[in-house]
Parts: C-alpha cells; sequence; structure tokens
C-alpha cells in the first residue's frame, strides 16, 4: 500500500474513530486493557446476539495506532458472525506477526500490514484485537 | 571531554535520553564482572581458599568505597539489595511493619515513586496508619512549610524522593530532616535519583534511612543499597531468612542472626553486580559527583532554552535544576511522540514514570521525559530539539 494512503487512513480514523465512547446499556460484555510496556489504555464494549456481533464501541486514552486500529476493528467486525471474527483475529494476528495470512478478510485493517518495521507498536496494534479475543472467550464463559 | 570510548553504546549514534530509568555502564564497569566470571567466580563467606578470599576482599572493599561514598560512618551501614525497589521494602516492612501502631501517621506526597508508595500502603493497611499526602506548591515542589503544616502529633515518618524521577525536584530534606527530628520524626528518604546525580552526605544530611540502585548511576541491574543508621539496621527484621545471614541454629528452632550487614544479607550475593558497581563508583569519584551534577543543571538550561524556542512543546519543569525535562507535545499523544524519536534513535521514556498519583496534581496523565547524565552533549540536545521541531509529528510517527 503506498505510504501516504497508508498513514492517512490510519490518521482519519484516529481523529474520527468509529463508535469511541461507551454507553450505558445492558447486554454487552466489558474489558478494560492497558499494556504495562506502555499507556494505551482502553475500555472496549461488545454486544453478541446469537453468534452475531450486534455491537462494538470504545473509549480510553491511547496512541495513534491504537486508536486507529481499534476503529478499524469496530467497522470490521459489527455485524459479523462470532466464527468470521474469530477467523479476521488470527488472520490478523498472522499479518502483525508476519505470518502467511488472508488480506481479503482484513479491510482497512491491512494499513497495519508493515508495523513490525516498527517493532515496539505491534503491541499497540494488537491491543484491541487481544481485547476481542478475551471477549469472545469470556462471551462463551 | 569524548566518553565514547568508555561507553560503547554512545558510538553507535543513539541519543540515550533515558537516564533515570537507567544508565548506560562503562567499559571498566563491563569488565570487572567479566574478569569476576572468567578468573575467580567462586561464593563470598568461604575464605578457605584463595579465590573466596579474593571475593570476600572485594565486597569488602566495595562496602568502604560506598560507605566513603555517601559519608557513612560505618560500611556495616552499607547493605547490599537488588536496587532501590528492595531497599525501600525493607525499611518499610522491615523496620516501620514493627515500630508503627493504628493511627501512626505517614507524611508523603502524590508524586512518589510506586516502590515508596506501594510498601507504606501495604504497612498502613495492616497496622491501620494514615497516609498523608504534603501540599506541594504549583510547580509540584514541596516546601519546608508545607512539611510543617503536614505534621501532627501522630505524624512518625516522613518518607519521600530526595528527588522524584518524573518532575525532579529537589527536596529540602536537610531542613525537613532537622525539622523532622526536632519533633521526633523519622525520615526515610527514596535517593535513587538523587544519589547518581549529585554529591549526597548522609551525616551532613542526618538521614535515618536511604535507599538507592547502582544501575542508574553506571552500576550493573540487581545492585543496590540500604543505608540506614547502625540502631535502625540492628532493629531492622530481615524479610528473607536464609543461608549466609545465620549465626546459629538448631532444631529446636533456636535460631539467632549474625550481626548487621550480613543479617540483612540472606543467600549469595550479587558478587559480580557489587564488584562492577565498585567500577561504577570509582568512574564517578573520578569525575567529581559537583562537578557531573553541574554539567547536567548547564546542559539541561541549554535544552530548556533551545525546546522553549519551539511553539509545539510544553514544558513541565524549566526551572528545576537538575537534568530531567519533562514535556509533551502539543495535540500529540506521549507514546507517539516516543515512537516518532525513536524513528530517529532518540530514547525517551513516556508514561506516567511509575508516579500515577502525580497526575492527580500534575493534570496531565502521561508525559514525555528527557534525562541526561553526564555522558550526554550539547549534540544530544540538538538531535532532540531538531527533531521536535516538525509540525507533523504525529504523522511522521506512523
Amino acid at each position: 500500500m503506498d505510504e501516504n494512503l497508508r498513514k492517512s487512513i490510519i490518521l482519519e480514523h484516529y481523529d474520527n474513530p468509529v463508535n469511541k465512547g461507551l454507553v450505558n446499556a445492558d447486554g454487552y460484555v466489558r474489558i478494560n486493557m492497558n499494556s504495562s510496556s506502555c499507556i494505551d489504555n482502553l475500555d472496549f464494549m461488545i454486544k453478541i446476539e446469537n453468534g452475531i456481533i450486534k455491537d462494538a464501541r470504545f473509549d480510553g486514552e491511547a496512541c495513534a495506532i491504537s486508536t486507529s486500529a481499534s476503529s478499524i476493528m469496530m467497522n470490521l467486525i459489527i455485524g459479523k458472525t462470532v466464527e468470521d471474527v474469530k477467523k479476521i483475529i488470527n488472520n490478523y494476528e498472522a499479518m502483525i506477526n508476519e505470518q502467511p495470512y488472508d488480506k481479503d478478510i482484513l479491510g482497512e485493517a491491512i494499513v497495519f500490514d508493515e508495523i513490525y518495521k516498527q517493532a515496539n507498536r505491534k503491541k499497540c496494534a494488537l491491543l484491541p484485537f487481544d481485547g476481542l479475543k478475551k471477549i469472545l472467550q469470556q462471551d462463551k464463559e | 571531554m569524548d566518553f565514547n570510548k568508555d561507553f560503547k553504546i554512545l558510538s553507535s549514534g543513539v541519543v540515550y535520553l533515558d537516564n533515570c530509568a537507567t544508565t548506560l555502564k562503562p567499559s571498566a564497569v563491563i569488565d570487572a564482572i567479566s574478569d569476576y566470571y572468567m578468573n575467580y567466580s567462586a561464593n563470598a563467606n568461604r575464605g578457605d581458599y584463595d579465590m573466596s578470599r579474593k571475593v570476600d576482599d572485594k565486597i569488602k572493599e566495595t562496602r568502604q568505597k560506598v560507605a566513603k561514598f555517601i559519608n557513612a560512618k560505618d560500611p556495616s551501614q552499607i547493605i547490599f539489595t537488588s536496587g532501590a525497589t528492595e531497599g525501600l521494602n525493607m525499611i518499610i516492612k522491615g523496620y516501620f511493619l514493627n515500630h508503627l501502631n493504628k493511627g501512626d501517621e505517614i507524611l508523603t506526597t502524590k508524586a512518589e515513586h510506586a516502590s515508596l508508595l506501594l510498601p507504606w500502603f501495604e504497612v498502613a493497611k495492616k497496622r491501620s496508619l494514615k497516609i498523608k499526602y504534603i501540599d506541594l506548591q504549583d510547580d509540584l515542589s514541596v516546601t519546608v512549610d508545607n512539611v510543617k503544616k503536614g505534621i501532627t502529633k501522630n505524624t512518625k515518618v516522613i518518607s519521600l524522593a530526595h528527588i522524584t524521577n518524573v518532575i525532579g525536584d529537589v527536596r529540602p530534606i536537610k531542613e525537613i530532616i532537622k525539622y523532622a527530628h526536632d519533633n521526633g520524626i523519622l525520615v526515610a528518604i527514596d535517593g535513587a535519583q538523587s544519589v547518581p546525580h549529585d554529591k549526597i552526605d548522609v551525616s551532613d544530611l542526618d538521614v535515618d534511612f536511604l535507599a538507592f540502585s547502582a544501575h542508574k548511576m553506571l552500576g550493573p541491574t540487581g545492585v543496590g543499597v540500604l543505608y540506614a543508621k547502625e540502631e535502625y539496621l540492628k532493629d531492622m527484621e530481615p524479610l528473607i531468612t536464609g543461608g549466609g545471614m545465620n549465626a546459629f541454629f538448631d532444631s529446636m528452632m533456636n535460631v539467632e542472626y549474625k550481626d548487621i550487614p550480613e543479617k540483612l544479607e540472606p543467600g549469595t550475593p550479587n558478587v559480580a553486580g557489587i564488584i562492577g558497581f565498585s567500577k561504577a563508583i570509582d568512574y564517578l569519584n573520578e569525575l567529581g559527583m559537583e562537578n557531573i551534577h553541574k554539567y547536567e543543571v548547564d546542559l539541561k538550561k541549554y535544552m530548556v532554552e533551545k525546546l522553549s524556542k519551539l511553539k509545539n512543546v510544553i514544558i513541565y519543569n524549566k526551572d528545576v535544576p537538575n537534568g530531567i525535562v519533562t514535556f509533551n507535545v502539543d495535540k500529540v499523544f506521549a507514546q507517539d511522540v516516543a515512537a516518532y524519536l525513536n524513528k530517529k534513535n532518540i530514547c525517551v521514556r513516556v508514561g506516567s514514570h511509575c508516579a500515577k498519583t502525580l497526575s492527580e496534581v500534575l493534570g496531565v496523565k502521561n508525559t514525555c521525559r528527557a534525562s541526561l547524565y553526564f555522558y550526554n552533549t550539547k549534540k544530544d540536545v540538538d538531535e532532540l530539539v531538531d527533531a521536535l521541531d516538525n509540525d507533523n509529528i504525529l504523522y511522521d510517527s506512523l
């Protein structure tokens, strides 16, 4: 992807994040994600009904990478089945970790396909997806 | 002076501005550690053969050197620890846990490091003590007047850093200690940021307890020092018991501990670390602590002067006389600033700097911190300033 396009997508999501701001409503699974090695601190809330992600929101203070990755993730998962979302997570993690992956299911999240070049920001890009994984785990329980 | 010869990392071109976190190590320290492992890596306290005798001599020599470095009356008052965190825990849980009672008050501040506050919180909960915070000035400094205002008839201990790790303000601890002692109050000081950067004289300060780390003053990680007045060390409970610290025990559970310092140094000491630390102190003595302090203060002035000209940089501690500059870039999250600087091979620390309660008074949660040491140069500062003189830091951080 063109460098400038990549950056402008990230910045667009950072400046105008999708579904940023939590709501006071029932039926959501919530989680706080913060990293001990950096200062990202984000809350996520996701509503799952009949195996489908009905809604997803996030809020908090975080860097441009974590914030835009969260925003992109919102677009990517709402309306999808839990099974599809699991595939997205696996492919996204593979991309971040320089493993083979299917870019067709990652949408705008492919803007992070070169984040490995800034190794210390990999955890920022992974943070929302780590949170999502934990939420799916909790929802199962 | 050109330090590139002694600090190999510097020749890589990296601009290392995270000296509050840890300092680089000169070759003399690294070589001494290698020499121990290569040529006489015996255990301590087994003086039956020459190699072990040599280890004992080195540890003894380092203890004397440290005592002289901070002007302690006796080397037995120098307890080797794993670092300032352990030292502070020993002071608070090994001594004060057994000497404070329900309702007693501890006076500290909201600008302290987790390593001081968390052990106090633990002991306060266990003993039903009250933690009180000294009011900070607008510039977040501590004044003797505000200390006096915080003292009540129940105040038993004043515990704070000599120099804080976020703002770097120097507390008037000599005056605080004098006033505390006049009122029967003990003082426990976190010296992690002061001992490496200025001449500290524990006898002149009359401080009761002091802890600091070797790795913040050219030494290896995993070594630190606990200093206290003799009577308090003798009365301190070891947090860890075992080999090396007992004089006698039998199956009936009769146990006798050794005297200080051994009583408080259980297990095999960090021999290599202590030997490396000895060379670190030699290096600092050679340069002179007063010179180091003056150099850092001057270099910070230079940095503040240059940074102040940038419209996008907010500095939180301009006038504090030390080598720490705490700042943010307008409208850019601190971590993005650090990621951007990292791309330019400049190392700064970002975050709350382990002082999470400070955000309650500072008003911002996260900052960038550039902290200097004597091997930093005007060129390092210029590189930082040039990098920050950019309206597209966020864009360029990606």
